[in-house]
């Protein structure tokens, strides 16, 4: 018994360590949970991406739930997510809303031109000052918002199909089921 | 020749001091300057975690450490930033985290280890010194 003793230790860490990869699969390892979920999305009144003369506040995009997605034309894992995203916009039965952060507006109209535009309308916060106090730290990054401006569910990162399958898609159905906060 | 390499390690360090803020901000004074860097140590880049506000090139950290000037024009207390900024990052951008109940393995886990281990060590050792005063009259078959 005693023998087997650092084989046990060997097995414990080698579970331990399996646990890890087996865990690092499908979770971002510098995901960092919103403390906004539940809160009320931040105020903010932001320019058009196509129409910089005019501005949409949080305000007027509430009364009904939106999927705020943060991308911009120099990030790498937008490129990734944008070809999902477009396929799964027409079925997901809320307004997609793209967030263009710190971004040159030209960059990202060309980007968007490029591959596909899927966004309903598109702001534009060239300083990054309203992503702050979104929490957004990297992109993309996504919020679903419901109709009464509460923040109900954030992903860090790129979404992929098997994610909204999993995620996103039932956290809509709970919002049409009329759970309200 | 030696006066050479003095002059010279002095402008290497006096260099490395003036380089220590990364972007340089308008400090109004040194005191102002010094409470900065001490903040901006504390906090932790949400981006890249193992590099401080202080220390990080990252967009976003440059975005905060601009935010935290500001806010500390504004007159704003070190506590009142740091609330600002875990309310939308939670607690992870501090370095020194508040003993709650999600920190709690965060802050006793390494004494619990520290006990679990000096318990085994303590345990094996026992064993060994009996083992010790039995085979010292009976011949040890292995050794290892």
């Amino acid at each position: 018994m005693g023998r087997l003793l650092p084989l046990f230790g060997f097995l414990a860490l080698f579970a331990l360590l399996g646990f890890g990869i087996w865990w690092n699969l499908d979770h971002e390892t510098n995901e960092i949970p919103s403390p906004l979920i539940g809160r009320h999305a931040p105020e903010f009144t932001l320019p058009l991406l196509d129409n910089a003369q005019k501005s949409i506040s949080e305000q007027s995009l509430r009364g009904q739930p939106y999927l705020l997605n943060v991308f911009a034309s120099w990030c790498v894992a937008c490129e990734e997510e944008h070809p999902v995203l477009t396929k799964y916009a027409p079925q997901l039965g809320v307004k997609l809303i793209g967030y263009n952060y710190k971004d040159q507006p030209d960059d990202a109209k060309r980007w968007l031109a490029r591959f596909g535009n899927p966004y309903a309308i598109t702001i534009a916060d060239l300083p990054g000052s309203v992503a702050i106090d979104f929490g957004v730290y990297a992109a993309p990054e996504s919020f679903l918002v419901d109709a009464n401006g509460v923040i109900r569910y954030k992903r860090i990162g790129p979404f992929t199909a098997q994610i909204i399958e999993k995620e996103l898609k039932p956290m809509i159905a709970k919002l049409s089921s009329g759970a309200t906060p | 020749m030696r006066l050479c390499l003095t002059l010279l390690l002095l402008a290497l360090v006096l260099c490395c001091t003036s380089a220590q803020a990364i972007d340089p901000l308008p400090f109004k004074d040194r005191t102002e300057e010094l409470r900065f860097q001490l903040l901006t140590k504390q906090l932790r880049c949400p981006l890249c975690q193992n590099e401080s506000l202080a220390d990080s090139q990252a967009g976003v950290a440059k975005d905060l450490r601009q935010k935290v000037f500001a806010m500390m024009q504004a007159g704003q207390s070190d506590e009142q930033i740091k609330t600002f900024l875990t309310d939308r990052y939670s607690n992870f951008v501090l370095y020194d985290p508040p003993l709650q109940g999600g920190t709690l393995l965060l802050w006793f886990g390494p004494l619990a280890a520290l006990v679990a281990g000096g318990f085994a060590l303590l345990l094996i050792v026992r064993r060994r010194a009996r083992q010790t005063v039995v085979s010292s009259t009976t011949a040890p078959e292995e050794d290892w």
